[in-house]
């Protein structure tokens, strides 16, 4: 697995009510969350943001709610990843489950800059920052949850489970 | 080497004598929960198993509390969605309005918490239910369907900070005062991953509502969950409210922790959490922000000892002319004891408004949302940006006595500067 786009840079703390505010969490429709991704922390953020682009954050990412309206909101902006230095654990959990590329590396987190051209590779744990010509090794994930992600997500394991 | 009460009551849902710090294991889970924000979502993706029944249902809560009474048609299909799989798997435990509450204040007075248990929800304060000697956690709402189904979650067995709490509190301070200055110096991920245990004879002094009040705040911290060893009043409560089975577990003296903190509770002040962080704590006396709202309220605040406290220094008092003074009883049973006790007159005197139980303000979904450049003093547990309303609004998160005192001052005060 590959993501390839531009970075968006925030800085630490980001909470899911900025990054999904919950006057819109009368829906659970990916579409309708993508349209408010991240409105609190910049409210021009889905205007600027490409599908592929990357966000890049500091510490304790997604902190604050359980709210899985989050990652689904900036996997459904076509977000292809977040880089973060690191995450509160309900939103890690969440990204996991549903499939949303996430990844912790303070080097990167710090070096990052805002419009870098990033490229991750999920397999090696490798960030390239292309503009800057650099490369940040990332955390692996533990084999389980590499199982869960490969395997397409929780639903996805659990459906398989259940076939067998 | 011994195990914390974390440790032990994990160990015991994942069928192992031992598990340690990092650990992943798959526990079962005896209770899980979820509202009309998260629960939508696990329906959903229950439904796409394709299988025609739930692991236990008498084991599932779906608690319909965040934007009801429905605030718009979208929340009422929400809570439909709740009502109708609710209906269709026969779930013993779902609560519509008129007998709703709070979520994390309703479940433990019906008695459906219990010490050593294990709970999951679809809601990052489930780990208010730390308070009875259980491991409680917020998950999402996958977590939630793959459980509905399973009757099991995986976990990474947390390390676990100790903090200890000793010394007589102050007059006016209470529960949630220790937790904000506890976040005041850990900070927002203070906690990230571990389990908080406290511990100490402030703590041991504490209600049940302050414990449920100070473990509702871990994840405030970062935290994974926060847990109270089981005593006489954990006992004596569970007792009043169901005649079911529980266990107690308790850290053994050699437990390992990463950490131990302590704290000395007679220099705790009266304290607020300034925007846009629960970290930004500073003590009441030093604020003297003028205000244009106060909440009190909700999962964090909303039980009958909070109401009590609001009452005592409201008696006699009116709400200052330029602030709107919102008390949200958290379930129906408070609400009517506060009925009961004379509370709710004193507050309607006060020219306060008495909604009935909702989250409602607390996460900026209703009955109270700011206006752009508005200042509230909520005794709930969140005042980031936006959090109960406009962007350009702001909250500032105190216990009951500060908020009904700041109420009455029209600005942040330290109760004692009313007299």
């Amino acid at each position: 697995m590959k993501a390839h786009g531009r970075a968006w840079k925030f800085g630490n703390d980001i909470n899911t009510d900025e990054i999904i505010p919950a006057r819109y969490l009368n829906t659970s429709d990916p579409g309708e969350l993508a349209l408010h991704c991240m409105e609190d922390a910049d409210p021009d953020f889905m205007k600027k943001a490409k599908a592929g682009d990357i966000i890049v954050a500091g510490k304790n990412f997604g902190c604050g709610s359980s709210r899985e309206h989050a990652p689904i909101s900036i996997k459904a902006a076509k977000i292809s990843c977040v880089i973060a230095h690191s995450f509160a654990r309900i939103f890690y959990r969440n990204s996991i489950n549903i499939g949303l590329p996430i990844i912790e590396s303070e080097e990167a987190s710090v070096d990052i800059e805002q419009g870098d051209e990033i490229a991750v590779d999920f397999d090696s744990g490798i960030i390239k920052n292309i503009t800057k010509n650099k490369e940040y090794a990332a955390k692996p994930f533990p084999p389980f949850m590499q199982d869960i992600i490969v395997k397409g997500g929780l639903m996805a394991k659990i459906k398989a489970e259940i076939a067998q | 080497m011994g195990m914390t009460i974390t440790e032990k009551i994990l160990a015991a849902h994942a069928g192992e004598e031992f598990v340690e710090p990092g650990e992943l294991i798959e526990a079962r889970v005896d209770l899980l929960l979820g509202n009309d924000i998260t629960a939508p979502i696990a329906i959903k993706e229950f439904k796409e198993l394709g299988i025609n029944t739930v692991f236990d249902n008498e084991k599932i809560a779906l608690i319909p509390d965040h934007f009801t009474p429905n605030k718009d048609i979208k929340s009422a299909e929400q809570v439909k969605m709740l009502r109708d799989f609710a209906h269709k798997f026969s779930i013993t435990h779902f609560y519509d309005v008129g007998r709703v509450g709070v979520e994390h204040a309703l479940l433990p007075e019906l008695g459906l918490v219990r010490p050593g248990m294990c709970i999951i929800g679809a809601d990052s304060h489930t780990c208010t239910y730390g308070a009875f000697g259980a491991f409680s956690t917020g998950v999402g709402s996958t977590d939630m369907a793959a459980a509905m189904a399973t009757g099991k979650a995986w976990f990474k067995v947390p390390e676990s900070i100790k903090f200890i709490v000793h010394g007589t509190l102050q007059p006016y301070v209470s529960a949630k005062d220790i937790i904000l200055h506890i976040i005041g110096d850990v900070g927002v991920d203070g906690a990230l991953y571990r389990s908080m245990e406290f511990v100490g004879d402030t703590i041991a002094e504490l209600s049940m509502e302050g414990r449920m009040t100070m473990a509702n705040m871990a994840i405030e911290a970062g935290a994974k969950n926060g847990i109270f060893a089981p005593d006489g009043k954990t006992v004596e409560y569970i007792k009043s409210r169901t005649n079911l089975p529980y266990t107690l577990y308790y850290s053994d003296d050699n437990a390992h922790y990463a950490e131990v903190r302590e704290y000395d509770a007679t220099t705790i002040e009266p304290t607020v959490a300034f925007p846009h962080l629960p970290e930004n704590t500073k003590p009441a006396r030093e604020a003297h922000i003028p205000i244009d709202q106060v909440v009190i309220g909700s999962c964090t605040n909303g039980r009958i000892e909070d109401l009590r406290i609001a009452a005592k220094i409201l008696k006699g008092h009116k709400v200052h002319k330029h602030v709107r003074l919102l008390i949200i009883p958290a379930t129906q049973e408070v609400y009517k004891k506060a009925l009961q006790e004379g509370l709710i007159d004193i507050f309607i005197e006060a020219e306060a408004a008495v909604s009935l139980p909702t989250c409602g303000p607390c996460l900026g979904g209703h009955m109270g949302i700011l206006a752009e450049g508005e200042r509230c003093v909520a005794t709930t547990n969140r005042n980031f940006v936006g959090r109960m309303g406009h962007p350009k609004s702001e909250v500032y998160l105190a216990g009951p006595a500060v908020a009904a005192a700041s109420a009455i001052s029209g600005k942040i005060v330290h109760p004692d500067e009313l007299h």
